[in-house]
């Protein structure tokens, strides 16, 4: 049978990638250039027995995905720059709980307000160190309708699978733009539910570590009793002032994603082989940067691609291999330059590493990304 | 026989962290007896907490307890109840922590009557901080950031409730226990979002700023100010000057209730 196809903007494909993945509650609240994700999950979540909420603040939204994810839902929020800012110390709250979920952050210029439906990558930084204190990101970058849909699916994967929060992050014109989608069949992209205790009741602990870096977190009305506290806290859930407890629990967090690199790092890269100049770029500007190589490949320029999907955890490794062999790096991005600090800070002076940013609400063109690979040879 | 509170008390958490004289070990005893007679599975309860000295009482009951971010028990609640509606939700917390920083996620669980039920412990003040005026300390109150005597008006946090739409409001003090657990049970049992102030007493940060020489001397006040809805018909306005009623104030069982509203949202969904 042929597979389903569709027409479809990219909001549209993350709220049909989140019901892919087994999402079964969403808490937003309005924001422009995300509110069309809330606007079909409203329709369809109720469909299959799914919850949706229009929560009465930014932060009350991110509340109540994590109340329901602490049942066992698979939880969902979409909003936008401002919304990401106020959403911000409950990010940091599922990170230290360990409570899965997926926040969706379709970006715009700011700060502030902005320019609320035009496109910006500025909110790059902000996912890795946005909530205070220490703790593991995740934060993925799709440049496709289609892979919106697949990396909504993968989000949720991580999510669930690592304990903890999982941005996605793309940028307006991905999120406003429509594209064919094929959807998969069911099966056809992994889907992981977290992990069940195997403890019973009487001896469960949520965070020992004991079971690992990730210890199964058991759902509220499951039989499980135990306590959730966004303070420092022992393996038994409950509060602690402990040092060596304190220190081992906050490492635990951050192990559990570093020491996963290979299995959460995604990227692509196109003519890189040979290339003497890399285009380092992600989301929209990562199209523009593929048109700009190609054109620059039919004017003898030796240019290649590198296109993160995974932001964070940083991809280190292959960016420094590929500083390390070629003359250049040009990373192009809708800001004023946030990611090309970790482009050159992995990159330790091995190549020349120069920035192509816009913020004015235009898209990043090849044209810009040519002239800057012409200027930096 | 004495009451068993033990078999509801989390082994080797106790003592708590609440100062001699605080009311909120009163609180958690009424509520404790209130679970009991409403004979909630603490398996399928969920009692969720903001930031604050009263939102420490959680992590003592043995149930599913989410001690949550400062303000935000009532969003976090509500994220739980929609999910699992056939969970008990009981929020819990203190003035400051209900009404100022979660005031918006407060006054929105009441007028969606969602059916849970939130024990709110008043006691005038920011106590874990150290007794910063909230926005129920009395205006002329001293606390530590009025050192010139409060100058902010007060929330009267159940005509709030009620003008927010919540459908079962009640209001007792620390100095009436026996009323704490019989309005709790109501709250309870009242399918929709039940709001339970008690008035109670911080000799530690607000007592001791505001000529309360002793525990002893808050709780008669508490008695003294307290006059039940059905006295207060009876008296005029100069004789309810500087009073508060107590005993359920407000009972509406017409409004539906959030979650059943959307039980009905899904069958339309699908069609039925």
């Amino acid at each position: 049978m042929a597979k389903k196809v569709a027409l479809l903007q990219g909001n549209e494909a993350c709220a049909q990638g989140a019901l892919y993945a087994g999402c079964n509650f969403f808490g937003g609240y309005p924001i422009t250039p995300s509110t069309e994700v809330a606007e079909v999950l409203s329709g369809e979540l109720p469909k299959i027995g799914g919850k949706f909420i229009q929560m009465e603040d930014e932060i009350g939204a991110m509340a109540s995905i994590i109340g329901a994810s602490l049942t066992g839902a698979k939880a969902l929020t979409a909003t936008s720059g401002p919304g990401v800012s106020l959403k911000q110390e409950l990010i940091g709250y599922a990170c230290i709980a360990e409570i899965p979920c997926v926040i969706i952050n379709v970006m715009r210029g700011g700060p502030s307000t902005g320019m609320p439906t035009g496109p910006g990558q500025s909110d790059v930084m902000q996912a890795k160190w946005g909530t205070h204190g220490d703790h593991a990101a995740i934060a993925l970058v799709p440049a496709s309708c289609q892979e919106i849909f697949s990396e909504t699916v993968r989000a949720f994967n991580l999510a669930e699978k690592y304990r903890m929060p999982v941005q996605v992050l793309y940028d307006e014109i991905v999120g406003h733009m429509r594209e064919r989608i094929v959807f998969p069949e069911p099966g056809e992209l992994e889907v992981i539910n977290r992990e069940a205790p195997t403890d019973g009741p009487d001896t469960y602990k949520p965070y020992d570590s004991t079971k690992g870096q990730v210890p199964p977190l058991a759902a509220f009305g499951s039989g499980y009793k135990f306590h959730v506290t966004g303070l420092n806290k022992a393996d038994d859930g409950f509060p602690t002032t402990k040092a060596s407890l304190v220190d081992a629990e906050e490492r635990r967090q951050i192990d559990k994603v570093t020491d996963n690199i290979a299995d959460i790092e995604s990227y692509e890269e196109y003519l890189t082989e040979d290339a003497e100049v890399i285009v380092w770029a992600y989301g929209s500007t990562s199209r523009s940067a593929r048109y700009a190589v190609n054109e620059l490949r039919k004017e003898g320029i030796k240019a290649g691609l590198f296109r993160p999907i995974t932001l964070w955890p940083f991809p280190e490794k292959r960016t420094a291999e590929l500083a390390a062999n070629a003359k250049a790096i040009v990373v192009a991005e809708m800001n004023l330059g946030q990611m090309i600090y970790e482009v050159e800070r992995v990159a330790k002076g091995a190549c020349v590493v120069v920035g192509e940013f816009r913020v004015d609400g235009d898209p990043l063109n090849p044209g810009q990304i040519m002239t800057k690979v012409k200027e930096v040879l | 026989m004495a009451y068993d509170y033990e078999k509801s008390i989390r082994p080797g958490k106790l003592p708590h962290i609440w100062c001699p004289g605080c009311g909120h070990g009163i609180v958690m005893k009424g509520l404790i007896r209130a679970m009991d007679t409403c004979g909630l599975d603490r398996k399928n309860t969920a009692v969720v907490s903001g930031i604050g000295c009263a939102s420490r009482l959680p992590g003592y009951l043995d149930a599913c307890t989410l001690h949550t971010a400062h303000g935000r028990a009532a969003a976090f609640a509500t994220g739980v109840k929609m999910a699992k509606p056939e969970m008990n939700v009981i929020c819990c917390g203190g003035d400051g922590d209900g009404t100022a920083i979660g005031g918006n996620h407060f006054i929105h669980a009441c007028r969606r009557n969602i059916d849970m039920t939130y024990v709110l412990m008043n006691n005038f003040i920011y106590g874990m901080t150290g007794g910063q005026f909230s926005p129920c300390t009395p205006t002329g109150a001293m606390a530590s950031t009025t050192p010139y005597g409060n100058p902010d008006p007060i929330f009267d946090i159940s005509k709030l409730a009620i003008g927010a739409g919540a459908t079962f409001v009640a209001r007792t003090t620390a100095a009436h226990p026996r009323e704490i657990d019989k309005l709790i049970v109501q709250g309870i049992q009242h399918k929709g979002m039940a709001i339970i102030e008690v008035l109670d007493d911080c000799p530690t940060t607000y007592g001791r700023r505001n000529k309360f020489r002793s525990v002893i001397d808050m709780m008669k006040y508490l008695k003294a100010s307290a006059v039940p809805v059905k006295a207060a018909s009876k008296m005029t306005s100069e004789q309810l000057e500087g009073k508060f009623l107590t005993g359920v104030l407000f009972h509406d069982t017409d409004k539906p209730e959030y979650c059943a509203q959307y039980a009905n949202v899904i069958k339309k969904a699908q069609g039925a």
